[in-house]
């Protein structure tokens, strides 16, 4: 009968509704399927980009040459005027920030069922997270072609620096290239009012990927180019 | 916090916490900008990332509103991940250390600038 009563009562809040969660016989997790697996996967990402990071960490601590200053590679003149530091990687975070703020709303406008704003908004994201990848893509190039950095050596002081930055943008751009298919596909699908039966949670879903994509930008940002 | 209604929160939070995220942005450029050196930057950076990495966290991908259940399957995992980047931060510093001691390593080299390399100057003035 308590059974019956706590079935009525719905499910239990904080520490009790862990045990009971996680306890339970059916399902451990009170949301959608997508977005639990969706959540293991970004978990099992984060171990990913954890161990580049920390990799970079160690080849940093242990090289003795001494490593290049990022703010002077990562500068850029804009209309002939002197270096700029770290001018085109501000923009794409702040690129990516908005994309991450248009996403928000679409995933809030899915749930209001409003599939015109939600399409535009999720077109949107996709349209930033497009021109981050273009804004890599040149980044790159000027790396590669203006400075001859190369994953096996620079330059300019430690090797190990074009490595580190090879892998660790190149596999964060390859999640955004993935994350802008991925949104356009939804995007689609919201528009030919696919989502009208299943619910939106998909948007959700999608949007924590592309919350995700930012969130490993917060740390790059910080770890590879501003320390 | 219930799931059946899905996550539907007001627009305004969403406008607060995106805006809020450009301001750290914004700060944490403005380090750089400035040249912010030694401890300070540290400190600031970390500072920045930390909060910007939680409200991505908590109100764009809706943590804060989950189930504890859910919360320590995503939030638990990645704790061990602190213990890997302290051990390999102790024997990063070791191998460093032993490197120079020992391997005649130069402990006063000095990384090159693109203006060093290209002859435009630029090296020098951003020395200031």
């Amino acid at each position: 009968m308590s059974e019956a009563a706590a079935i009525q009562a719905g499910p239990q809040e904080g520490v009790g509704g862990l045990v009971d969660d996680w306890s339970s016989d059916k399902q451990a997790y009170h949301v959608p399927w997508g977005k639990a697996m969706m959540w293991i996967f970004l978990v099992s990402d984060t171990f990913i980009f954890t161990c580049f990071l920390t990799g970079y960490l160690n080849v940093r601590l242990t090289t003795t040459e001494p490593w290049p200053l990022q703010s002077e590679i990562f500068a850029l003149s804009i209309g002939g005027s002197d270096p700029i530091p770290l001018i085109l990687i501000a923009i794409m975070t702040f690129i990516l920030i908005t994309s991450s703020g248009t996403m928000a709303l679409a995933v809030n406008m899915g749930y209001r069922k409003d599939k015109i704003k939600t399409f535009w908004f999720i077109c949107a994201t996709a349209a930033f997270g497009a021109s981050f990848v273009g804004m890599q893509a040149f980044e790159w190039t000027k790396l590669i072609v203006d400075e001859g950095i190369r994953p096996w050596g620079n330059p300019f002081g430690a090797a190990q620096f074009g490595s580190v930055f090879f892998m660790i943008t190149g596999f964060h751009g390859l999640h955004v290239t993935g994350g802008v298919i991925y949104l356009l596909w939804v995007a689609f699908r919201v528009k030919r009012g696919y989502y009208d039966d299943k619910g939106y949670e998909i948007v959700e879903i999608a949007g924590l990927y592309w919350h995700f994509v930012d969130l490993v930008w917060v740390f790059i940002f910080a770890f590879f180019y501003l320390l | 916090m219930s799931a059946e209604a899905g996550q539907q929160h007001p627009l305004g939070i969403y406008y607060k916490i995106w805006t809020l995220l450009f301001v750290l942005s914004g700060f944490s450029y403005a380090v750089d900008f400035f040249e912010v050196q030694g401890a300070m930057r540290w400190t600031l950076v970390l500072l920045f990332m930390a909060l910007k990495a939680g409200f991505i966290t908590a109100i764009f991908m809706h943590v804060v509103w989950e189930r504890l259940a859910l919360v320590l399957t995503i939030l638990g995992p990645p704790i061990v991940l602190l213990l890997l980047i302290a051990f390999m931060a102790i024997e990063g510093n070791y191998t460093e250390n032993a490197r120079f001691t020992y391997m005649g390593h130069d402990r006063d080299a000095v990384a090159l600038t693109p203006g060093d390399l290209h002859g435009d100057g630029h090296g020098e003035e951003a020395a200031h």
